[in-house]
């Protein structure tokens, strides 16, 4: 069931009433069922992975907590052991913590690792093979990758490290757990939510909040004009653009890749406004995944700003628990040791956002230029932190800091630098993305702007005025939203502008649309990540 | 107070958004007056004032192999043709259906070679003929008849959702016919006055099976059932095109049919030469559809039949209907000049739905 599927419009409407009718302490077992009956529809198999996640998460986490009150009954009923004693008790008990742990996030990530990236690792066993000459291949797998599997392992699995790190305790109740695994607005492409972000505001009552439920309609009509009006619509530019490599080269890979950028930014943001405004209208709150990301002036505030919560989940369970590792805490020493403390300290630092950034590469696919893309996105950190002293010198020397004119020219530079990074992402092929790249410098030319060639991509004149239209609308939301909720702003405007504004959402949505016949309809880029 | 004004004021905006998109609704969609016309076949219909003894359900064999004029002029019947481009069965069903809501006719006149066609065919034929109809249940029944894989019910429920994408395509005539369209059609009789001589007749290829399919069965089934329950005489028809091809093995099918249910059956396939059609002279596409000579010779033909076989009155005395006919048959008269006035000048009927000559 698409997002932008009249079914899932039909299901959405039916669930709202449904959801204020019935008693309030039966809200959040709707919501389950409703969560379990989308996901059914996605593939009634895909509903057996999510359960034994959430089956196999719910035991070792209540697993983990009797531990911890075993421990503490243990330690109350023996006051008189020493400290040693203790340390060495609860040594123990965090040792068999740790196990419970492990073997959870083996299974978990296993499972993930097995529908996701089985096939890819045959793939390059294969090639590993073909290179010594080898005849015999491996034999790809029929294995159906369940929808949103990346996005609710990474939320369990963060869910399962805190109740292990005692950040909040396990949820007793199975179905409520299952329901903070399975909501599904954000089951498809996220937000990655954290258990105590969201359990409350999910499983509370919620009354009918007509204010509310204005804004969450608000951002879901918002979220669908980005999707339907501009990713869909650029979309079928970006496809002739980059299935046709060998026509398309210089200048159109430089179109190509600005499109892609305004094309994913439309349908990711898009996306996720639905999914936030669902969620809105249903009373819950759901963490903000984006936070104007296209006015980032450097790569490491665009990742700060840019699928936040994908983002600090890789900080908060994998970097930080990695620089402070004990293999870590060794390389640290030697490399002081060998290479002096300046640089020495910062090895480990770099070797940690290496595998971070490796491991966003393969999170996003189970392929090699994914894996670049990640590890492009590494460098291009890396060498600023290093260039950081330059830069400081460089915005005092010609005292540029602070300056508009500076802003927008970080602000491009970023936009564009991220631009050609994500190109792996465009052709899924790495050398070929390093041969259209270099063509934008060998090929260029500016006739393609100015000959008419532009209308040939499938998209006529009036495509392309709605796309500036909305680029335009886009920008000035952005700018907006700068002093805070552009709701709120409106809020406070005039009825008349309120309800034009209103009007001029939904007759766009439903009048510039690339939705119903002559349109195929697209899944959100997310949806297979 | 507050909260009255509130109601007000989003019960207001509301109204306006609901006339607002009923407004752009019927703005958008296609108006099918100066090009592809034969969109507006099917919702003419409801311009009636008067019933009529014979109506005719089918495809464009239909409407444009008889002329109701011509059959009133003749034998004062009044009849009218509910026929549209690429009609299935199961749409003449719903059709006729939908007519009997209307009026109840003595004979229906159905041309059977719709029954080539057992499952649904393209949105864009579906389209023209049931964007037409009145929102209605048999209506919502024909859609879901009708809808190929892709489309969805709400799309024809709500058209915009279709059609929305032509908000570049736009043009005066959009505006122009937005609340009200002309007359183009003759009772459901699409004139052509334009002559295209047959030069060859494709042969039909081999088929894998020529039995029709049992969905097409069940319409022409519950087609008879219909007419029988109304006291209706069905009479199934063959208009004479050369093609698409009628195969023998499809003939014997519904000679058999028609033998086993009862019915009158007529291939004017067999009866060219005794009608007198002249394919040099009476096709205007070169054998895919009689022009305004070959449906008027259909027509006289067929009027004799029917009136001989069902008895039906000669209206041309009769007040109820003689104004309104007499008004039909001007408008004839006067867009048959108009035709053979844009023949001559143009080459081609350049208002009428017609292509300019390729050579």
């Amino acid at each position: 069931m698409l997002f932008t599927s009249y079914s899932f419009i039909a299901f959405l409407a039916l669930l709202f009433t449904v959801y204020y009718l019935v008693p309030r302490r039966f809200q959040w077992m709707l919501l389950l069922f409703a969560s379990y009956l989308f996901y059914f529809i996605a593939g009634p198999t895909y509903v057996i992975y999510i359960f034994v996640t959430t089956l196999s998460t719910y035991l070792v986490s209540v697993k983990l907590e009797s531990l911890n009150k075993a421990q503490s009954a243990y330690l109350a009923e023996h006051k008189d052991m020493s400290r040693e004693e203790k340390k060495e008790y609860k040594a123990s008990v965090k040792s068999k913590q740790r196990k419970w742990l492990a073997a959870c996030l083996l299974f978990n990530f296993g499972i993930l690792a097995v529908v996701k990236y089985t096939n890819f690792a045959i793939a390059n066993i294969n090639a590993v093979i073909g290179a010594f000459g080898g005849g015999t291949q491996l034999s790809f797998l029929k294995l159906a990758l369940p929808l949103g599997i990346s996005f609710y392992t990474f939320q369990t699995m963060g869910y399962i490290i805190d109740v292990y790190r005692g950040k909040h305790p396990a949820e007793r109740n199975f179905f409520k757990l299952a329901l903070f695994v399975s909501f599904f607005p954000q089951l498809i492409q996220g937000p990655i939510s954290r258990f105590s972000d969201l359990a409350q505001t999910l499983y509370k009552e919620h009354s009918f909040d007509s204010r509310n439920i204005s804004f969450g309609i608000e951002r879901i009509l918002w979220g669908y004009f980005k999707k339907v009006v501009l990713a869909d619509r650029i979309l079928v530019a970006v496809n002739t653009l980059i299935k046709n490599p060998d026509t398309y080269q210089g200048a159109y890979v430089l179109i190509g890749m600005l499109f892609y950028a305004y094309q994913l930014y439309a349908d990711f943001t898009g996306g996720i406004d639905i999914t936030i405004g669902i969620a809105q209208v249903l009373g819950i709150e759901v963490k903000e995944n984006f936070h104007r990301p296209y006015f980032s002036k450097n790569i490491v505030e665009y990742w700060r700003r840019w699928h936040i919560t994908m983002g600090t989940w890789f900080r908060d369970y994998l970097f930080y628990p990695l620089s402070v590792s004990k293999p870590m805490l060794n390389i640290s020493k030697h490399s002081r040791r060998l290479f002096g403390e300046a640089l020495g300290k910062r090895i480990p630092v770099y070797l940690s956002t290496f595998i971070v950034w490796f491991a966003t590469g393969i999170w996003h696919g189970a392929s090699w230029n994914f894996i670049v893309w990640g590890l492009m996105n590494c460098v291009v950190i890396l060498i600023s932190q290093e260039l950081k002293p330059f830069y400081d010198w460089f915005h005092s020397r010609f005292n540029v800091a602070g300056k508009l004119y500076f802003k927008v020219f970080q602000i491009v530079r970023t936009v564009l630098l991220m631009s050609s990074i994500r190109m792996f992402d465009c052709y899924r092929d790495v050398p070929m993305t390093f041969r259209m790249f270099g063509t934008i410098f060998t090929r260029f030319s500016f006739k393609p702007f100015f000959d008419g060639s532009l209308l040939k991509l499938g998209l006529d004149l009036s495509d392309y005025i709605v796309l500036l239209a909305g680029l335009i609308v886009l920008t000035i939301v952005s700018v907006s939203q700068a002093r805070g909720s552009v709701r709120r702003q409106l809020e406070k405007k005039p009825v008349l502008v309120r309800y034009a504004a209103y009007y001029a959402l939904i007759l766009s949505i439903l009048v510039l649309g690339a939705y119903g016949v002559g349109y195929d309809s697209s899944q959100f880029i997310y949806n297979q990540f | 107070m507050m909260k009255k004004r509130k109601l007000i004021i989003n019960i207001t905006a509301v109204c306006l958004l609901i006339i607002s998109l009923l407004l752009l609704q019927r703005l958008l969609m296609p108006k099918y007056v100066s090009a592809i016309v034969e969109g507006s076949l099917i919702e003419e219909y409801y311009q009636e004032t008067t019933g009529h003894d014979v109506i005719f359900v089918g495809d464009c064999e239909v409407y444009e192999s008889f002329s109701p004029i011509t059959l009133w002029e003749n034998y004062g019947i009044t009849s009218y043709i509910r026929g549209s481009t690429q009609q299935l069965i199961w749409q003449s069903y719903y059709l006729l259906e939908e007519t009997l809501q209307y009026e109840k006719p003595e004979v229906v006149v159905f041309n059977v070679l719709a029954m080539k066609y057992d499952k649904p065919q393209k949105e864009e034929y579906n389209r023209l003929t049931l964007d037409g109809m009145r929102l209605s249940p048999i209506k919502i029944k024909a859609i879901q008849a009708s809808m190929t894989e892709k489309e969805n019910l709400i799309d024809y429920i709500f058209p915009i959702l279709r059609y929305h994408s032509r908000w570049d395509e736009l043009t005066a005539e959009d505006f122009q016919y937005m609340f009200k369209k002309k007359k183009l059609f003759h009772n459901g009789y699409y004139m052509r006055v334009d002559v295209r001589p047959v030069t060859t007749v494709p042969e039909g290829r081999k088929l894998a099976n020529y039995r029709f399919g049992d969905n097409a069965y069940y319409y022409l089934d519950k087609m008879v059932d219909l007419c029988r329950d109304n006291d209706i005489d069905l009479v199934l028809v063959k208009a004479p095109s050369l093609y698409p091809y009628w195969y023998d093995e499809w003939e014997a099918q519904i000679e058999e049919y028609a033998a086993k249910h009862d019915l009158l059956y007529i291939n004017f396939l067999e009866l060219i030469d005794e009608i007198g059609i002249d394919f040099n002279t009476d096709t205007y596409d070169g054998g895919l559809h009689m022009n305004l000579s070959g449906a008027e010779k259909l027509s006289v033909y067929l009027g004799k039949v029917l009136a001989e076989n069902y008895g039906l009155k000669d209206h041309r005395n009769d007040d109820v209907y003689k104004e309104v006919w007499e008004e039909k048959v001007d408008f004839y008269y006067d867009m048959k000049a108009q035709q053979y006035y844009e023949l001559e000048k143009y080459g081609y009927l350049k208002s009428f739905g017609a292509k300019p000559p390729t050579s």
